[in-house]
């Protein structure tokens, strides 16, 4: 698997020379991956809304460290809400969110930034930078938080896209990728500065097969060689039991159901067993929240 | 009656709202001033995208202004027989006026509107909050280097404007209209004032360049975060340049030129 070969050796040769920024980054995931009981993220009877449409009300989950962890839900729920909650970007309306032993929301706006620098979030639409190349895109949380020599800041860059499979397109503008080769670049970007924790949303949608298998042994590889804690998003119920440690289940602003792939695959709940295996009829919300359908088709006449 | 007091009252209060939110984002920029002089690269680019490549549009307009008052002045002048003021009258009326406050319209249609619609966009294709969550200060990175770079072109934008026009109006005046070349450059050269005119056409030009540059970064970065959005903050920055400015140049010619 030359893409795991290439990760080991970046592990290595960063390790090797002793380049200073980025191994106090790395430090502060292998530091974190000893004290392996204390879940990494502890949220408590979170509630949050946007506006007057309630998204969480009264939720808890435990992601654990240095696993793999899955939030499924339905569209809608508020998955995407979710891990912006736990990167600080959303306030909640009550309840706590703990990273790492911090609060987000109650820390100052630089320990907050400090924080981030270990965690990172793969946007669920790539969000890459439109005006810098590909290099440029994966290069940028390393320009910015390190003073790396280009020599090795180039080397470390390719690395990451070869893991990715993207080395040839690095002097390609975002404009000209296909909409998995973009997220692809942004997953690039989300690990170039070796994180404790790396939030995927939804890192599976557009990819061929191939790219799917490639992706999953990349995200188990990093979970395990680095030691960091993965959260991945995402709706492939059949990928994900491959992948994961655990699972959570949230919809309609509770978590429904959480465990391990194989207690969700046996769960009791006729929730969780209807999305686990994908039927239509069942006790899953599909609609958004609405007036009574008969009414609201009468109510026009 | 009722609703339409409502309405009155809910477009003040979101007004306001609107001006506080404005003045806090300016402290915030300001507050991220200092970090730039550790990044000048980051501001020298903007200065290539606001700055010269604004500089077409300006050379031109400031070319065509100055004929223009050439031809005019000339024609009104030649009634009282002293067309040799021509120099003096072109030089005065771009150095004082038109300079700043043409170039500076022209800035906000130009290089203010792209910044509105750069900043917007990046909001609403996630790539501030992709940067935030990247522990990096979008306010750092992406508005004070504009906001920096603006007020920097602005005041050399309407100083080439001017010298621009002041050639225009020599063509027109000299090149085609026969006004005695001595004649023009000499007045020009006795009656513009170093501290009077110059500087305070200067002043003037630094004033528009921060208000055109604080209006277009704060309407992208406040824009709503999709297409209608960063076009409505593009119009609004565009409209509200120009009132700020032209409100703001008869407040400064009053307090500059008022007790002459
Ligand atoms: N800025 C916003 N203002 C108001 N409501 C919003 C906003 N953003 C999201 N929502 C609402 O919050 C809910 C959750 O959105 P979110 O993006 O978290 O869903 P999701 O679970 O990630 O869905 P998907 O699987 O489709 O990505 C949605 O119902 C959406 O309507
Ligand atoms: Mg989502």
């Amino acid at each position: 698997m030359p893409a795991i070969i290439n990760l080991l050796f970046s592990i290595h040769f960063v390790h090797g020379h002793g380049c200073g920024d980025l191994q106090a980054v790395r430090q502060g995931a292998l530091k974190v991956s000893k004290n392996n009981d204390e879940p990494i993220v502890k949220i408590r009877s979170l509630r949050f809304a946007h506006g007057t449409r309630v998204i969480f009300d009264g939720v808890d989950i435990d992601i654990p460290r240095g696993k793999i962890t899955a939030i499924m839900g339905p569209s809608g729920t508020g998955k995407t809400t979710l891990l912006k909650l736990i990167g600080g970007q959303l306030q909640p309306n009550a309840g706590s969110v703990v990273v790492d032993g911090e609060d987000v929301n109650k820390v100052s706006r630089d320990a907050l930034f400090r924080l981030r620098k270990r965690m990172s979030l793969l946007f669920q639409t790539g969000a890459l930078f439109t005006d810098l190349t590909v290099f440029e895109n994966v290069a940028f949380p390393l320009r910015e938080h390190t003073r790396l020599p280009e020599s090795i800041l180039r080397d470390l860059v390719l690395m990451k896209l070869q893991a990715v499979g993207l080395r040839g397109a690095r002097d390609l503008l975002p404009a000209e990728l296909s909409g998995g080769m973009a997220r692809r670049v942004a997953l690039a970007r989300a690990i170039a500065l070796d994180p404790m924790m790396i939030m995927y949303d939804e890192p599976f949608t557009g990819q061929d097969p191939i790219t799917v298998g490639v992706i999953m042994q990349l995200i188990r590889m990093l979970n395990d060689t680095l030691g960091l804690t993965s959260i991945i998003v995402s709706h492939d119920v059949h990928e994900l039991t491959m992948i994961c440690d655990h699972m959570y289940m949230i919809s309609g602003g509770k978590v429904m159901g959480h465990g391990t792939p194989d207690d969700m695959a046996h769960s009791e709940s006729g929730w969780v067993r209807q999305f686990m295996s994908g039927l239509p009829d069942g006790p899953v919300p599909f609609h958004y929240p609405a007036p009574d359908y008969a009414d609201d088709l009468l109510a026009g006449a | 009656m009722m609703g339409w007091l409502q309405r009155l009252g809910s477009t003040s209060l979101s007004v306001f709202e609107r001006l506080g939110r404005g003045n806090l984002f300016l402290l915030r920029i300001l507050a991220a001033l200092p970090s730039l002089v550790l990044r000048p690269g980051l501001v020298i680019a903007q200065l290539y995208s606001v700055g010269v490549l604004s500089m077409t549009l300006i050379v031109i307009s400031g070319l065509n202004v100055g004929m223009v008052l050439g031809l005019q002045g000339y024609n009104t002048l030649v009634d009282f027989g002293s067309e040799e003021s021509l120099g003096q009258l072109v030089a005065l009326s771009l150095v004082r006026e038109l300079g700043p406050v043409v170039a500076a319209l022209l800035f906000a249609g130009r290089a203010g509107s792209a910044l509105t619609a750069e900043i917007g966009l990046m909001k609403a294709t996630e790539q501030l909050s992709g940067m935030e969550m990247m522990a990096v200060d979008p306010l750092k990175r992406v508005v004070a280097p504009r906001f920096i770079a603006g007020i920097i072109s602005m005041p050399l934008l309407a100083a080439m404007f001017s010298a621009v026009g002041v050639l225009g109006g020599f063509f027109v005046g000299v090149g085609l209209l026969g006004v005695d070349s001595g004649a023009f450059w000499s007045q020009m050269q006795s009656k513009v004032d170093l501290y009077d005119d110059i500087l305070n056409g200067v002043i003037k030009s630094i004033v528009f360049g921060c208000v055109a540059a604080w209006i277009a970064v704060f309407e992208g970065y406040d824009a709503v975060p999709n297409t209608e959005g960063v076009s409505r903050a593009t119009t609004r920055t565009v409209v509200h340049t120009a009132f700020a400015v032209l409100g703001l140049d008869f407040i400064l010619t009053a307090l500059m030129f008022g007790d002459e």
